[in-house]
């Protein structure tokens, strides 16, 4: 990926990234969440992973964020009231965010090994075969344990809306 | 030339945008946002990897096979925690944190 791509898409995802937990109004926090979805999906893509860039617009920017602003509209959720700031929560807040990235900046600077150039990879790869062998070969348990994941979670879903919990 | 550290430093940026919306935004749809920006933080680090780790010309899909399933149970977990808040907006009227403080003590 040359690096200017690199950079436009990585300053997209940051910066609707930052959108999203900066907007008071719900709905613009979601769409702002799509954007920098998008972006990473790009990122994908330039890594060669396009399968998982494709899964990723699939499943994130398609299904989870019509869910997400399907649950906003359904609340008929407005823009936050001002309220009065905790300011010891939100200093610490700061604080705690701050030393986590700068511990994580000095990790990556050490980190010699990562400073090398990726090296080639062939050209035309046949991604999504290659996913599935290796799915389906090496993974197969795994991917029947989360079928099971899912009928769970779906069937907890329409226990969870029912009017009256018991 | 791009390499791997930049990869990881940009995806630490992102987890910690997300960890900052957890820890600092009090609508519990915007904290649920957050952690799906450090779920997706991650998945780019590991990309970066799959990536790295080449082996004859091919990435090491092992990563992205763990990529493959977080995507998969992050789907699962925003339907249950979307179903899960909006029990909770009927019982109480409200998606503020703030406001449901039972247990508080």
């Amino acid at each position: 990926m040359s690096p200017i791509l690199f950079w436009i898409f990585s300053a997209l995802m940051l910066g609707f990234g930052a959108a999203t937990i900066l907007n008071r109004n719900p709905v613009a926090s979601a769409l702002s969440l799509v954007v920098s979805f998008l972006g990473l999906a790009a990122l994908f893509f330039g890594l060669d992973a396009n399968f998982i860039g494709v899964i990723q617009i699939l499943v994130y920017a398609g299904a989870v964020m019509v869910l997400f602003i399907f649950i906003i509209m359904l609340l008929d959720l407005k823009a936050e009231q001002r309220r009065q700031i905790n300011i010891p929560a939100l200093l610490g807040g700061v604080a705690i965010v701050v030393a986590f990235t700068a511990q994580l900046v000095t990790v990556i600077r050490s980190y010699k090994a990562g400073n090398e150039p990726f090296a080639a990879i062939t050209p035309n790869l046949p991604d999504a075969h290659n996913i599935g062998m290796t799915l389906f070969a090496n993974y197969n348990l795994p991917f029947q344990v989360i079928g099971v994941l899912i009928l769970v979670a779906s069937i907890g879903v329409v226990v969870l809306s029912q009017r009256e919990l018991k | 030339m791009i390499t791997l550290n930049d990869y990881l430093l940009v995806s630490g940026l992102l987890f910690a945008l997300g960890f900052a919306g957890v820890l600092l935004r009090r609508n519990i749809i915007i904290i649920f946002m957050g952690l799906e920006l450090m779920l997706n933080a991650a998945n780019l680090s590991l990309v970066a990897f799959s990536r790295f780790g080449i082996v004859n010309g091919l990435p090491n899909y092992n990563g992205q096979m763990l990529v493959f399933f977080i995507i998969t149970v992050a789907a699962a977990e925003v339907a249950v925690g979307l179903a899960i808040i909006v029990a909770l907006y009927r019982a109480r009227q409200t998606t503020n944190v703030e406001d449901l403080n039972t247990l508080k003590f």
